[in-house]
């Protein structure tokens, strides 16, 4: 047989038909050597080339070269084709239900009023003031005498307020996060802005709007030249970061021992169940220089305001609690509502 | 204090057509606190009806109704009326209220002839609440019963003046005067502008004399007199049996007060109209004449309740030649009451110093209308004037007259002044008052005000005793002028640090031990002496006055409230537990005790404060945990993993590492925990925790599962240790060589103490060191087991050779033979 660009093609195609009979993998590895190997028609006629004159030789070899070449890659192709069908039939074996899939975390929660007060603290740390802490059991001191409470105030009666025994040590569970608010004025360098949130009692037994155990935050800010200006100011800033943008504050007169002139606070709430309207937050003032002076501070220099509101009285108008046992029952159901987000 | 609204009207011009909510918002803007509104919500046919028969009739549910004939006009064809009537509190004449159909009673409530218990009711017998004129629910009103006696369908609503209301508002402490009608409306008149006329200048003063009157005080509390002042006026002839004017029941009745008897009611009266308290002897029963002192020793009085009260030497007494006739400011007594056969009284009207009376009145656990009144200041300049007008109604509608006897007794007290700048209320409040505007402002408030060029010098009025500073002038000027005047302003603070430390590690030990799977919880710090053993540490502060006796201890540990509140959820279905908490324990220390606090307004001296704060039991923070039930649930493909020591382990290190400290455990017996599960928690050495397992006993006395993983540290020790700075160390780039180690030690020996011998053995080269196997069983000795230890080993320098990293293996191996008779397992 001479070699010749039709037996190339024969050659070829003969090749080329075995291999697009076959449909599987298997079938393409048992014939790899009859299609491509060194008994393939193609190959065989690599001895052909011999016998053709040297001055064609180099003609026959390209010819038989190609021919190799273009059944090499299709024999490839082929093969890819199968293993990617083979891969995807693998994939498919491992499908899962995920909807299904096992727990392996475990999704935990914070309690809603200590991620409130972290919020509050925010607002005020963004404000550059500081936060102060305190102890929750106090001497009598710094919970009346040096927030102006006289030594007959009702408050100090034990219908209000826990005394530890024995009453003889005036020692007592704070009634108010105030405590804190002397402790910075005597331990803090002048101007003073803090804020301290925390833990107070009262004798009140546990209900639906009442519990012994509640959390406040209250601000201080000493400073020259501080009005109820400011105290208006900085309320009404907090107000629209808690309650947004459409928030604003309204003040009442009061009287508290600690503050002179006094006032109640009274939050416009935008998106309060029922409709925008005025719910009582908590209260303020500008600080009584009778404070001032426990603390060793020149009321004719300084002055400044206070404000304290409750924690779970903000947590049920803001999200919608409705009853005191919920926040104190420490069920898991309540704080996973909120997750991490208050 | 309620406010009939027709009786302020007689004190200010109301705006016509006021409403009692009308009334609240005017007096709210200047610092009073709305409370409610009572009456006026009623219209007739509401009639007076007199009980003529009635039959008691059982039904099926077990109550017994009562049909009744009721005549409810003078004559006509529907003047007795069949009436159902569930309430047995009435007799037969008795005259009562009657609402007919068409009537609306408050509340929307509206009457109709309609079927029940087997009769047509035609109409209702109603009660005092249902007439809105109080919360009394026991059965009907029967007007006698309020000393009424009017004529057979006369109109109900005006003989009880429902046509009338009262706006019910909230007084602060120090607006004593606002508990008067006097002082509401010149409150209503500040607020709106409306013209107030005092009332004291209406009245024509009488005095009397020639009765005897002994005013002393052995032991003045904060060296005031108990008695400033004493008015004693008789008036004879009267008929203690005088029927009450109805405007007067009404009126009482719409302020919240009972009608009693023609004296007794006007005292009240007056009380309410001027906030004076008045009281009223009779003078048949007085002994000799008055002295007002402290009580002795051991002496007792019977007060107008007929309870009879031992008397402390620090209570002040109104006394006759015989003893006590009343505690002063707080409750008559008994024997010298008022009764039907009185024809003579004198009428007291005194000023009593309202510390001693604030004390005396939660002693004997009475609080009077008129114990209030004095602990919140009474007007020093009207006690003639009150006393004038109750002797002034008296002779109205009592029939009596002034008999010349009486005493005064006053003690003179110097009016004080205060000094104020008058640019001071604008730097205060930050609005911009004029002189004027000050000056006007504290004279209509009924201060005298005399200006010396800058500054005003100010006697502040009789009835104003709490304002005794210039911050008080201040707060006058605020809320006359209106707090809405006040504009806004955001002050500027000094650059702040940011939270401290401290307080950026307790939100990351909380977010990081939630994120972790945990929910924080917030307990009550309230144990019993019990639960604060359990965990080693029953020496808890005692709370004097505990909500419940079996929890009047302060907590030691966090775990026994963390144990309840598992078992509280477990009970509720939530049966797979991690909870944290992070709050303070209080510890007992014998330390400084101050018994005489200083006083409030000075700084005390650096000595006396930090006595103060040594007084004060240490009462550190701690973060702790329980794990119970499953960690991890059973799911398609995955067994249950189940909570224990090992995830408060885990949580422990997690707080830890966000200290910057790496966890040290020593296994040992620790209080409440397992005897063999129970390990404590160092940080650089100093111990700062416990974890484990609860002790079995422990749980199943909590109702809780038998294996209960626990954790708890001292977060403030733990801080203590904490780095503020770490330090960066160089990462080893060069091949590492790992090698496994089993050692066969025994049981006793710990795997920490195992892999500290490790550590120290195998020096430098060692990277890290991890356990992967506690074998026991075949093989080994009863008492043996086998740890086994992954080791990696990498030199900063050079690429480490098998033989270089198993001589560091061999001298670990070493140490560990050495310490603990550690061998390698074969």
């Amino acid at each position: 047989m001479k070699l010749s660009p039709e037996v190339v093609a024969e050659a070829l195609q003969k090749s080329l038909a075995l291999l697009a009979g076959i449909t599987d993998a298997a079938g393409l590895r048992a014939d790899k050597a009859s299609i491509i190997g060194e008994a393939s028609p193609v190959s065989k006629l690599n001895a052909l080339i011999k016998t053709v004159p040297n001055e064609e030789k180099a003609e026959a070899g390209k010819l038989v070269g190609g021919a190799r070449s273009e059944l090499n890659q299709a024999f490839a192709a082929k093969e890819a084709e199968f293993e990617a069908i083979e891969r995807s039939e693998v994939l498919a074996g491992e499908a899962v239900d995920l909807t299904a899939a096992p727990k392996s975390l475990r999704l935990g929660a914070r309690h809603p009023l200590s991620l409130l007060m972290d919020q509050v603290s925010d607002v005020f740390v963004g404000m550059g003031w500081e936060i102060a802490d305190g102890p929750e059991l106090e001497n009598e001191w710094f919970n009346f005498d040096a927030l102006n409470f006289h030594p007959d105030h009702p408050a100090r009666a034990m219908q209000d307020t826990f005394f530890v025994e024995p009453v003889e040590d005036h020692l007592l569970l704070r009634t108010h996060t105030s405590p804190v608010q002397v402790r910075s004025l005597l331990e803090r360098e002048l101007p003073v802005y803090v804020l301290c949130p925390g833990r107070v009692f009262r004798t009140d037994e546990l209900d639906a709007t009442h519990t012994p155990v509640f959390h406040q935050v209250e601000g201080l800010a000493i400073d020259k030249g501080l009005t109820m200006a400011d105290l208006r100011g900085t309320l009404e800033h907090f107000a629209r970061v808690m309650f947004g943008e459409e928030a604003k504050i309204r003040l009442r007169p009061s009287f508290f021992p600690f503050t002179e002139p006094s006032a109640e606070l009274d939050v416009w709430h935008p998106d309060a169940k029922g409709g925008p309207q005025w719910i009582e937050w908590g209260g303020c003032g500008m600080v009584n220089p009778n404070v001032l002076l426990a603390a060793g501070i020149d009321p004719e220099v300084y002055s400044g305001f206070a404000f304290g509101m409750g924690i779970e009285r903000t947590l049920m108008f803001r999200n919608g609690v409705k009853d005191m046992h919920d926040m104190v029952e420490a069920d898991v159901r309540f704080s996973k509502q909120f997750g991490s987000v208050i | 204090m309620r406010v009939p609204l027709k009786w302020l009207g007689e004190l200010v011009d109301l705006t016509a057509g006021s409403s009692p909510s009308d009334v609240m918002d005017e007096l709210v803007k200047i610092g009073l606190e709305e409370e409610g509104s009572h009456g006026g919500d009623i219209s007739g046919p509401v009639v007076v009806g007199q009980v003529l028969s009635f039959e008691d009739e059982a039904q099926s549910n077990g109550k017994t109704i009562r049909w009744c004939q009721v005549q409810v006009a003078q004559s006509g064809d529907e003047s007795v009326r069949g009436i159902v009537c569930g309430a047995s509190n009435f007799a037969i004449g008795d005259k009562v209220v009657v609402s007919l159909p068409g009537a609306v009673l408050p509340g929307g409530f509206e009457i109709a002839a309609r079927k029940t218990y087997g009769h047509v009711s035609d109409g209702m017998i109603a009660s005092s609440k249902e007439l809105g004129l109080g919360d009394e629910t026991a059965g009907i009103l029967i007007l006698s019963e309020i000393g009424l006696d009017p004529e057979i369908g006369l109109d109900a609503i005006v003989l009880l003046g429902l046509d009338d209301s009262a706006a019910e508002v909230n007084v602060t402490p120090d607006r004593g005067y606002c508990l008067s009608m006097r002082g509401i409306a010149r409150e209503y008149s500040h607020a709106t502008g409306s013209k107030f006329t005092d009332p004291i200048s209406r009245i024509e003063l009488f005095s009397g004399s020639g009765f005897e009157l002994n005013v002393s005080d052995a032991a003045p509390i904060h060296g005031l007199d108990g008695c400033s002042q004493f008015v004693l006026l008789g008036i004879s002839g009267i008929d203690a049996k005088a029927k009450v004017p109805d405007w007067m029941v009404t009126r009482l009745k719409l302020a919240g007060m009972r009608s009693i008897s023609i004296v007794v009611d006007i005292t009240n009266y007056v009380m309410l109209e001027l906030g004076q308290p008045l009281h009223a002897y009779d003078q048949a029963k007085l002994t000799g004449g008055i002295s007002v002192r402290r009580a002795n020793p051991g002496e007792q009085i019977q007060t107008l309740d007929e309870k009879t009260r031992k008397l402390d030497i620090e209570d002040l007494l109104i006394c006759d030649e015989q003893g006590p006739v009343g505690i002063a400011g707080v409750m008559g007594g008994a024997r010298t009451e008022v009764d039907t056969e009185t024809t003579a009284v004198f009428i007291e009207a005194a000023i009593f110093d309202p510390i001693s009376i604030a004390r005396s009145a939660r002693r004997h656990k009475l609080p009077s209308e008129a114990s209030k009144r004095f602990e919140r200041g009474v007007d020093s300049e009207i006690s003639v004037a009150a006393a004038s007008r109750a002797a002034e109604l008296l002779i109205a509608l009592a029939g009596g007259s002034l008999d010349g006897l009486g005493a005064e007794y006053a003690t003179d007290t110097p009016e004080t002044s205060i000094d104020m700048d008058l640019a001071y209320p604008a730097e205060l409040v930050g609005v911009d008052y004029s002189a004027e505007q000050v000056i006007s402002t504290l004279v209509e408030i009924g201060c005298k005000v005399e200006q010396k060029g800058s500054f005003v010098r100010v006697i502040a009025p009789s009835w104003r005793p709490d304002i005794t500073h210039k911050t008080d002038l201040v707060e006058e000027v605020a809320r006359l002028v209106g707090y809405d005047a006040i504009p806004a302003r955001l002050p500027v603070a000094p650059p702040g640090r940011g939270l401290t430390a401290r307080q950026k590690l307790r939100r990351r030990v909380l977010s990081t031990l939630t994120g972790a799977g945990f929910v924080e919880v917030l307990n009550y710090p309230f144990v019993s002496a019990d639960q604060n053993a359990l965990m080693g540490r029953p020496d808890g502060v005692k709370l004097a006055n505990p909500i419940q006796s079996e929890a009047s201890f302060m907590r030691t540990s966090l775990i026994p409230g963390l144990l309840a509140a598992a078992a509280r959820n477990i009970s509720r279905a939530s049966v797979d537990i991690a909870l944290i908490e992070e709050g303070s324990v209080f510890w007992k220390s014998e330390g400084v005790r101050v018994s005489e606090l200083p006083i409030g307004n000075e700084r005390p001296s650096e000595q006396l404060l930090s006595s103060l704060n040594d007084s004060i039991p240490e009462q550190p923070r701690f973060i702790s945990g329980v794990v119970a039930g499953n960690w991890a649930p059973q799911g398609p493909g995955q067994k249950a993993i189940p909570a224990g020591f090992s995830q408060a382990i885990g949580a422990a290190e997690l707080v830890f590492q966000q200290a910057g400290l790496e966890l040290e455990i020593s296994q040992q017996e620790v209080a409440g925990l397992h005897p063999g599960r129970g390990a404590k928690l160092f940080a650089e050495g100093v111990e700062v925790g416990i974890v484990g397992e609860l002790h079995p006993d422990v749980a199943e006395g909590h109702n809780l599962p038998r294996r209960v993983g626990v954790f708890e540290i001292n977060l403030d020790a733990l801080f203590a240790q904490a780095p503020l700075i770490l330090s960066a160390k160089d990462l080893g780039l060069m091949p590492a060589a790992s090698q496994d180690l089993s050692l066969v030690v025994d049981h006793a020996v710990t795997a920490a103490e195992i892999r500290a011998a490790i550590v120290e053995g195998a020096g430098q080269l060692l990277e890290s060191v991890e356990l992967v196997d506690d074998y026991r069983g075949k093989g080994l000795e009863q008492n043996q087991k086998s740890l086994t230890f992954a080791l990696l080993f990498r030199a900063p320098d050079r690429t480490l050779t098998q033989v270089e990293a198993s001589a560091a293996r061999d001298s670990a191996v070493a140490l560990a033979n050495q310490k603990f008779g550690a061998t390698l397992r074969g």
